[in-house]
């Protein structure tokens, strides 16, 4: 029995801020920022956006582009690190919102930003053993990060959700195996009623990072007896540009073969959809039978990595929703200013 | 059914009045109407009192019961004493209710009174209050303001006729001209187009100066039979119609949104009721609570063919002097607009033009006037007639 | 608004699900539990609307409703569907963009929010349908 993915869809809010506005703000070199970032602008959400809305725009999309009935849902997770509420599910919002309730399970995940490939999986075992039908796993954020510190040049909002299903004739991709790796790493936090996370700076890449990707992209491989000249893309969590290929050329991984899904340097670091609404731009542009490797990171700490096949099917489902590329595309640069007031750090009345 | 005649007016004065109460100012206006009627206490049968929301502006509901209280007209009198609500039309319902009562043969004398306290909580809040006379439920937890729906009315009004931003302004132009002679009014100096359109945009196309203001006021009238409303005064105003209408509470639902068909409705009523047209009037106030409001009136009453009621009030058709007065208290704009007592302050205006007793702003000749009062963006309205003769 | 309040109309605000009387086929939205033309012999039912409509008149809202303060300057609209009724709704765009006439589609969105305690209002707004 095949497990994969039947639909999916990304959603991006439209406004932009450039690496170079917020540069000019702190004083910052934008320059040096920028090659050392490898990231150029960053996704904004509108005033009256947020992970909730994000995530229900994402679903409704998944949900249009295969024409599934939202009623066999059977589970919805949404990973998130930006939950509107602390205690209250994301999920029934969206899962109300999809036309999925009331017969079915929901819960939020938190995992930094790794919570919705860790809801992918949930949603893999769910199908596999029979338990629900259809299950829709979601990453989606509005990235926190402190006024003038450097996540702030990179968090950013978008969010992606996955149709998890069964049946082979539904799927656009299998999901040939995944595996996860994970130990106590705390790289990266936000404790409970602060606004921002803190981090341990360069802590966060080789013990953090590049330790769990690499030990789980690894693991998977060893595991499915492939290597990386087997796969015609890879896709690795992208919280900057440089990163992503960093861990890639650890791994064997050719710039062709991440470039397709990198999307950080126009998009910012989405957390939990970072890695990904990566493979949904790969899935945007791969042909039948290509072979997708994933590995997404979440701080504190845990890599799971995904080896996908895609199937004949995605041809028929792809143009029905907006891409990624396209979701990226005409964007509305806002100043300092503008995006101060839609990410609700100007208090009014 | 008895005919009914007004023995006796009052306004209290209109605008920000910091050191009076609620309860103030309707005393003040009901002792004032006692007066004018020459008549005592002893003699009211009872009082029905216009008041949108007692309950958020200061806290207090039960206002019939409070203001006959404070009137003196409870502990040993105990008139019956009726709130009447519908939001900024509460003030029309009231004179109605009143006239209902005097008409029917039940009660006498009767004092239909309005009054609202509106600056005793801050500016946003009074705005959320008047925003209840809208659908809370799909219009205000969208973001809907009262001038949002009348500038959405207006911006259609724009599409449909041509209807300018300058013949907005002119509404506020003409009606500050004729408040400067008011002495109640709560702005007495007159304003140019250039400035209404230069003053800030509250709900685009519709400037601050396309607004009526925030006010504390009361008004009150003394209704009594025809038969023997000579006793009391040489100069009755006979109410010659009585009419009113409902709509959907909701802008979005109406037929049309550049009409009120409850103005259109409570108009024929009243003028079915007169029988009279729209020519045997020689002045009218209207519901200008926002410019726009004030050109929809003269349209939905037949004064002007619908659609020509801006490029009317640009050509000055609606002055004083002119071939149908509009507004001579200086409407809603300029004398104010305490929401509960403006229904009941157009009679009074009425009723002091017909006495001739108007001063500076007096229309000569006048016999016939009409008053239009509405609720909301046109949930309800309530029309009425008045004439120097039975 | 009260969280009841809100809830009870929670599917209707998120999926524009209205009413239609199956006597004289007039569609609701916002819902009605009675069709105003049939009154009683009317028949009620849910109906889910296909959120295609176009602006008929629209505001630029300067000086905001409560708890919209920034959100200022805001588009709010009337909206007529494609089958028939009409709502009010904020448009989601540049306010310099937005005419009568113009075509959209809904996208789902905070509507509002008791305070930085109370909860979160969410429910649909419209954008312009080539957004």
């Amino acid at each position: 029995m095949s497990v994969g993915i039947v639909s999916y869809g990304a959603y991006v809010p439209k406004y932009r801020i450039k690496i170079d506005e917020i540069a000019r703000l702190w004083g910052d070199d934008a320059d040096i920022l920028k090659s050392g970032l490898m990231v150029y602008e960053k996704s904004v959400p509108d005033v009256d956006e947020d992970t909730a809305t994000i995530a229900v725009e994402a679903a409704r999309a998944a949900i249009s582009r295969s024409d599934i009935d939202a009623k066999r849902i059977g589970a919805v997770y949404t990973g998130s690190e930006s939950h509107p509420y602390a205690v209250k599910p994301t999920s029934t919002i969206v899962a109300e919102a999809s036309g999925a309730t009331p017969v079915l399970t929901a819960a939020d995940f938190e995992f930094a930003c790794k919570a919705g490939t860790a809801a992918v999986q949930a949603c893999m075992g769910l199908v596999s053993s029979g338990m629900i039908d259809l299950g829709l796993a979601i990453g989606a954020d509005v990235a926190q990060g402190a006024p003038g510190d450097a996540l702030e040049y990179t968090a950013a909002a978008g969010g992606v959700a996955y149709i998890i299903g069964n049946k082979e004739s539904e799927l656009v991709a299998v999901i040939e195996d995944t595996f996860s790796f994970t130990t106590d790493t705390p790289d990266f936090w936000r404790r409970e009623g602060m606004p921002y996370p803190e981090h341990g700076g360069r802590f966060t890449g080789e013990p953090g990072y590049f330790k769990h990707v690499t030990n789980a992209a690894k693991g998977l491989m060893e595991k499915m007896h492939t290597k990386p000249s087997d796969y015609d893309f890879a896709v690795f969590h992208q919280p900057n540009g440089k990163f992503p290929s960093r861990v890639a050329s650890m791994l064997g991984f050719s710039k062709e073969q991440i470039n397709p899904g990198l999307v950080v340097p126009r998009l910012g670091n989405t957390y939990s959809g970072s890695c990904m609404i990566g493979i949904a731009a790969t899935l945007d542009q791969a042909k039948p039978g290509d072979r997708i490797f994933a590995t997404a990171f979440g701080s504190g700490a845990g890599g799971d990595a995904f080896s996908i096949r895609v199937t004949d099917r995605i041809e028929e489902l792809r143009d029905r929703a907006p891409k990624v590329e396209e979701l990226l595309a005409n964007p509305v640069y806002v100043d300092y200013s503008r995006y101060a007031r839609h990410k609700g750090k100007i208090k009014v009345a | 059914m008895r005919d009914v005649a007004i023995i006796g007016v009052k306004n209290t004065s209109f605008g920000e009045q910091w050191d009076r109460s609620f309860r103030d100012l309707v005393v003040d206006a009901g002792v004032g109407a006692v007066e004018d009627a020459g008549i005592v206490g002893e003699k009211i049968d009872s009082m029905f009192v216009g008041n949108m929301s007692g309950g958020q502006f200061v806290e207090q509901e039960h206002i019939g019961a409070l203001i006959a209280d404070y009137s003196g007209l409870a502990k040993d009198i105990h008139i019956p004493s009726t709130r009447v609500e519908a939001a900024c039309a509460s003030g029309g319902l009231a004179l109605r209710q009143g006239i209902y009562a005097v008409a029917s043969g039940i009660d006498d004398i009767v004092i239909a009174a309005g009054a609202e306290k509106m600056t005793d909580v801050p500016a946003p809040k009074a705005s959320s209050a008047l925003a209840a006379a809208a659908d809370r439920e799909w219009e205000g937890i969208m973001g809907a303001t009262f001038p949002g729906l009348y500038a959405m009315i207006a911006r259609l009004h724009m599409h449909k006729y041509g209807t300018t931003s300058e013949q907005l302004a002119e509404v506020a132009v003409k009606n500050h001209m004729n408040g400067q002679f008011n002495p109640i009014a709560q702005y007495r100096k007159p304003i140019s187009v250039d400035s209404v359109l230069r003053s800030i945009m509250v709900a685009d196309p519709l400037h601050i100066f396309d607004c009526s203001p925030i006010t504390d006021g009361s008004s009150a009238v003394i209704l009594a039979p025809a038969d023997i409303a000579h006793e009391y005064t040489d100069t009755p105003i006979y109410v010659k119609a009585t009419g009113q209408a409902s709509d959907t509470i909701a802008l979005h639902d109406r037929r049309d949104i550049t009409t009120l068909d409850a103005t259109l409705a409570a108009g024929r009523r009243a003028y079915s009721m007169a029988k009279m047209e729209a020519s045997d009037i020689d002045l009218v106030e209207v519901h200008d609570c926002f410019t726009i409001a004030e050109i929809c009136a003269i349209e939905d009453l037949g004064f002007v063919k619908k659609g020509e009621g801006g490029i009317a009030t640009q050509n000055g058709e609606t002055a004083i002097g002119a071939r149908i007065p509009v507004n001579t208290s200086g409407g809603l704009k300029s004398c104010g607009h305490p929401v509960g007592a403006t229904g009941v302050k157009q009679a009074v205006e009425i009723v002091e033009q017909l006495r001739g007793e108007a001063g500076k702003r007096q229309v000569d000749g006048a016999e016939v006037g009409m008053t239009h009062n509405v609720g909301g963006s046109g949930a309800t309205a309530v029309v009425h007639i008045f004439s120097r003769n039975r | 608004m009260s969280v009841a309040r809100f809830w009870r109309n929670q599917i209707a605000r998120y999926n524009l699900v209205g009413t239609k009387c199956k006597k004289c086929g007039e569609h609701f939205y916002p819902p009605r539990n009675m069709c105003p033309a049939c009154r009683r012999d009317g028949q009620i039912e849910d109906f889910k609307f296909n959120g295609h409509g176009e602006v008929l008149t629209f505001t630029i809202i300067h000086t905001a409703a409560e708890g919209f303060e920034n959100q200022t300057p805001y588009v709010l609209g009337i909206i007529k569907l494609q089958e028939g009724p009409s709502l009010t709704c904020q448009i989601i765009c540049e306010p310099e963009s937005v005419y009568i006439g113009m075509k959209v589609k809904p996208v789902f969105r905070k509507l509002g929010q008791d305070g930085e305690r109370g909860m979160i209002y969410y429910g649909n707004k419209f954008i312009p349908e080539q957004c």
